[in-house]
């Protein structure tokens, strides 16, 4: 088939910038050409209908029927090469260290604000930290277990971390999915290409668990906690509870007992040593966040602060993944890690500081606009699609509360060919990699999220505003050319390096 | 287990159980109503309603008696909650609660069926209607299948637990209104049978062929009644139901160590049925048994809650 | 200074079992001493001491029984001395720049902050900070009111407020003059009385003196007749009991 409107500015991942596939993604670019756009489509359609099969779907926010929708998958896979692959790593597994020793420091000795290198009014006065728990250290002194670091891309070397997530970061069981579909309908890219396995994600997930128990339980027991079945991820909650075995509960499943957390279960309470929450700070424990709430586990914190429980993630991790944070990341990166932070963020105007207040109000148009305590697309402004009325009220919003926003340039992100109404065209993607922290080390999982705006030109690529999902895969070195001194090889995945022993 | 999970999983097996029933109801009434060669016409369609304990709900909607309304009452009407509809998204919101217990496979019976509703399908001809009793029956065939193929765990003996409470249940009321009906009062039975009635009562248990091996002496009522009360061998009887129940309790004992009041009082009733003839109960009443039947098994669920800490 | 307190809490239904957080253990610092002290419940309890993330001890309560009213008994002997309202030699878990922060029950109010700016006019920050709560307990009526959970913007707009919001509006007042300030709970000891009762009032940081008293209840800060138990951003915060919704009896 013909691929149309291919070439535009942007950098597209596979077909490179001339519109021809990139040399090392040739294959590819053969497979594209020469698989018929309907058994494409066809190919497309199954997937989907397995996944409303299974149920993996999603609730929009504001829709009051019990609305249950599929993100939209697209059956043209993104690649990495195994050298970019090797280069992103470095960077996420130093980014994440970082957050874990930002968190570490934040809620303890905050030698970060004692040496200057953030403002204190910074943290303190941003809701995000939270003063219940300071002082408290989860066990083995790992805060942030599971990170989505969400990515940009502009260039072929050319990632920008657009935003960190380590709090419940959502989207692994997509990774999951759309890889086992691909595997279903598009065997034959897997014989052409050596693709790095994700399946080993929920054993992985299991051991970084089991690592961080609280000191002295040989045989821990593990949980996952969710909101409940109306939660707009409550598939992956049980996807993930399923595939590593374990028991998915619900708060009302909890009771904490002399600070010990127990499980009600038909034959009597059973001891929890690690929880993995997929349930947000304030509905944790109403005896500490939320006191007017009704939902939660009592004595929950308390039992964590005894050391009795790990939290995963930790509790007060909202602080590190921050938008007004995120524009500080190249600093912490550094103060942490000794050197400059090799994933260069997204170039950030903080609105509360008045120059950048002013250069942000003056460039509006080409700007991104987003609310620092906003997620999901929603409070946000993308100046070059924006109606003048939108801009103008986003004006008077900035002019409001400055302090509540940061812009940030319009990028030209990169493309990867997409099933759109005319065939195959480029669409805008970000990417969301999966870092794993263990008392052992971090490691990142080969493959990730890739989210794509299916609308021409948009680069909204959040599920609740219309994106969708493609497959991710991580090449690996051709067998002869693999350099196992570099990176020791785990079933898949790659353990990059490890934390060092102070957090152990 | 979690005791969520257990409550989930039971209601779960109750719910999805009440919709294969309904669905073989309707679908029966709709045979008794159009193709027989004599319409039982409304006298079928107030049968329907009087099992499933919903004339009242249905005359409150000032719905008329037809077989376009009470079709439609018992299968897609979501404001009913003994709709076929209801049940499926009760078996559907239970199953999402205890996803991760179940095997892909009897999820996706669940959720198919659920999606059949969800596409809003019409119940307003025979055809259309027996195309989604079809449908359902389809799913929970498969997931009968899926159950039996699951792990021998606590996980498949809570489905199972819930799936004989309820077909008990299902049973003793069809019996009991069907019975009525055809053999109203002062009237002998092995008087004048109308075949076709009785022929509903064995298509809504699956038992027309069943019947057929066990009683060589043609169609007649004590046989049916002998047949869905006391023959074990019919999965769907009451013998069969109160066995099962017996015996899955057991295997939850032996696996969590644990025996209550639950056990007992199916053990008490199971030892109490197999000594029952047949006969007996048409000569001493069979009203009055089955609804002393009913009554029992209401009391079993409320056991049975207790027992695993349902909340 | 003897405390003697006798709480009977009642559920609004029986409850299957309880978990509670009680701040109830004052803190030792320059000025209070702690001689003896015990909490006990009437019923059987486990009791497990910690501290909560602004440094308070805490004990979780914890009862694995149906009940439907629970007696909580505080006695005990403190030994206090006036420092007219200083805070010497308590260990801080949180920084003074933490307690400028705003909560739903004390958000930042325009009214309350001219309220604040006026009475402060170019007073130095420590004698700002008396006239704010000398011209709050001046300004309101204290009095239990039917609605505990009104805004604090309507409770300020109103004549009467209750002893919680009379130190809230302080609260809100003294951070929108740039002080860190504070709730604090604990008991005090009222003129002609023998045993001290629970009792909330606040504090506030100010620079090169460190966190100093203040009680709107009273209009002048605590003396020696004030015990300190906890402090927070809030009263709820501060609650010397948290669980379940109660009721005292």
């Amino acid at each position: 088939m013909t691929i149309v409107a291919m070439g535009t500015v942007a950098f597209d991942e596979i077909m490179g910038s001339d519109g021809a596939a990139r040399a090392e993604l040739a294959a590819l670019g053969r497979w594209l050409q020469t698989t018929p756009e309907s058994e494409l489509r066809r190919r497309q359609a199954a997937a989907e209908a397995t996944f409303r099969q299974l149920g993996i779907t999603f609730a929009v926010y504001g829709e009051s029927e019990a609305s249950e929708r599929i993100i939209p998958f697209d059956i043209v896979p993104r690649v990495f090469l195994p050298d970019e692959w090797a280069r992103l790593s470095e960077g996420l597994v130093q980014r994440v260290e970082a957050i874990n020793a930002f968190l570490d420091d934040i809620y303890g000795e905050r030698r970060i604000l004692k040496d200057g290198v953030l403002p204190a009014e910074l943290i303190f006065g941003n809701p995000q930290f939270r003063p219940e728990i300071a002082g408290m250290r989860p066990p083995h002194g790992v805060w942030a277990h599971i990170c989505g670091i969400d990515l940009v891309r502009t260039g072929p070397d050319a990632f920008f971390v657009l935003e960190d997530n380590a709090r419940t970061p959502s989207g692994v069981s997509y990774m999951l999915e759309n890889r086992e579909a691909m595997l279903r309908l598009c065997p034959e890219l897997f014989r052409n290409f050596r693709v790095a396995a994700v399946d080993s994600y929920p054993d992985r997930l299991l051991e970084t668990m089991k690592s961080v128990a609280p000191e002295g339980v040989s045989a821990p027991t593990c949980v996952v906690l969710t909101p409940g079945h109306y939660n707009s991820a409550y598939y992956e909650h049980s996807f993930l509870a399923d595939s590593m075995g374990i028991e998915l509960v619900e708060a009302a499943d909890l009771v904490v007992d002399d600070d010990i957390v127990w499980m009600r279960t038909i034959a009597g309470r059973v001891k929890v040593d690690v929880i993995y929450r997929r349930v947000d700070d304030d509905y944790l424990d109403p005896l500490v966040f939320r006191r007017d709430s009704m939902l939660g586990v009592p004595g929950l914190i308390a039992a964590y602060a005894a050391g009795n429980v790990a939290i995963i993630n930790a509790p007060g991790n909202g602080i590190a993944d921050d938008k007004a944070i995120y524009s500080y990341m190249p600093e912490i990166v550094r103060y942490y890690s000794g050197g400059a932070a090799k994933l260069p963020n997204v170039e950030t105007w903080r609105c509360r500081e008045p120059q950048a207040l002013r250069y942000v109000l003056d460039h509006l148009p080409e700007l991104v606009v987003k609310l620092v305590d906003g997620s999901g697309g929603y409070g946000m402004l993308v100046g070059p699609t924006a109606s003048s009325a939108e801009i103008e009220a986003f004006r008077a919003a900035l002019v409001a509360e400055p302090h509540r926003y940061i812009a940030q340039p319009t990028l030209a992100l990169s493309t990867v060919p997409t099933m759109a109404d005319r065939g195959l065209a480029p669409r805008h993607v970000d990417f969301r990699p999966f870092v794993l922290t263990g008392s052992r080390g971090v490691q990142v999982v080969p493959g990730g999220l890739t989210r794509v705006a299916l609308r021409e030109g948009s680069l909204v690529v959040n599920s609740s505003q219309g994106g969708g999902t493609k497959d991710s895969f991580v090449l690996m070195e051709a067998p002869g050319a693999q350099t196992q001194s570099q990176s020791q090889s785990l079933g898949g995945m790659t353990q990059v390096q490890t934390l060092g022993g102070a957090a152990c | 287990m979690l005791s969520r999970t257990a409550s989930s999983l039971y209601w779960l097996g109750r719910y999805f159980e009440r919709a294969d029933f309904i669905a073989r109801l309707v679908e029966a009434t709709v045979r008794l109503d159009v193709l027989s060669a004599r319409p039982a016409g409304q006298a079928a369609w107030a049968s329907a309603l009087a099992v499933t304990d919903t004339s009242d709900a249905f005359a409150e909607g000032g719905r008329e008696l037809r077989r376009r309304e009470v079709a439609r009452f018992l299968t897609v009407e979501t404001c009913h909650p003994g709709s076929i509809v209801r049940c499926v998204e009760m078996a559907r919101l239970n199953a999402r609660a205890v996803r991760t217990a179940l095997t892909r496979e009897a999820w996706t019976a669940i959720n198919q069926a659920w999606l059949t509703f969800a596409a809003k399908p019409s119940a307003d001809d025979p055809t259309a209607v027996l195309a989604l009793t079809d449908a359902v029956k389809h799913e929970t065939r498969g997931f009968e299948g899926a159950v039996h193929r699951m792990l021998r765990n606590q996980t498949t003996w809570f489905i199972r637990l819930g799936q004989a409470v309820e077909r008990a249940d299902n049973t003793a009321r069809l019996l009991d209104v069907k019975y009525h009906i055809l053999l109203p009062a002062g009237e002998r039975i092995g008087g004048v049978v109308d075949r076709d009635q009785w022929t509903t009562i064995l298509q809504t248990v699956s038992a027309v062929t069943a019947y057929r091996w066990l009683y060589s002496d043609g169609l007649a009522p004590a046989n049916v009644i002998d047949l869905l009360i006391a023959r074990a061998e019919l999965p769907r009887s009451l013998a069969a139901s109160v066995e099962e129940t017996v015996d899955v309790l057991g295997m939850l004992a032996r696996r969590t160590g644990l025996h209550g009041e639950a056990d007992r009082m199916a053990r008490m009733r199971a030892s109490r049925m197999s000594k029952t003839r047949s006969g007996e109960v048409i000569a001493s009443g069979l009203h009055q048994y089955l609804q002393a039947f009913i009554e029992e098994n209401a009391q079993l669920h409320g056991a049975i809650g207790r027992q695993f800490k349902f909340m | 200074m003897t405390i003697e307190h006798r709480a009977v809490y009642r559920f609004a239904g029986a409850q299957a079992g309880l978990v509670q957080a009680l701040r109830l253990t004052p803190p030792t610092s320059d000025d209070q001493t702690v001689v003896r002290w015990r909490i006990d419940v009437d019923r059987d309890a486990r009791m497990r001491p910690g501290r909560d993330g602004f440094g308070n001890a805490v004990t979780m309560l914890y009862v694995d029984a149906p009940l439907d009213r629970l007696a909580i008994e505080v006695t005990g002997e403190v030994l206090t001395s006036n420092a007219h309202g200083v805070l010497r030699g308590a260990t801080e878990q949180l920084p003074p720049a933490l307690f400028l922060r705003a909560t739903e029950a004390t958000p930042a109010d325009p009214a309350i902050a001219a309220f604040a700016h006026a009475v402060a006019a170019e007073l130095e920050p420590l004698a700002a900070l008396h006239a704010v709560n000398a011209a709050v307990h001046e300004r309101f009526v204290v009095a239990p009111v039917g609605d505990a959970s009104r805004p604090l913007a309507e409770a300020f707009a109103d004549g009467t407020v209750d002893p919680v919001e009379a130190t809230h509006i302080f609260l809100v007042a003294a951070r929108s003059l740039g002080r860190p300030a504070r709730y604090v709970s604990g008991y005090r000891q009222a003129d002609g009385e023998t045993v001290a009762s629970p009792h909330g009032w606040a504090e506030a940081y100010v620079e090169g003196i460190g966190w100093i008293g203040f009680d709107p209840l009273l209009g002048r800060s605590p003396e020696e007749a004030h015990v300190r138990l906890a402090t927070a951003l809030d009263a709820g915060g501060a609650s010397p009991v948290a669980g379940v919704p109660v009721e005292e009896a």
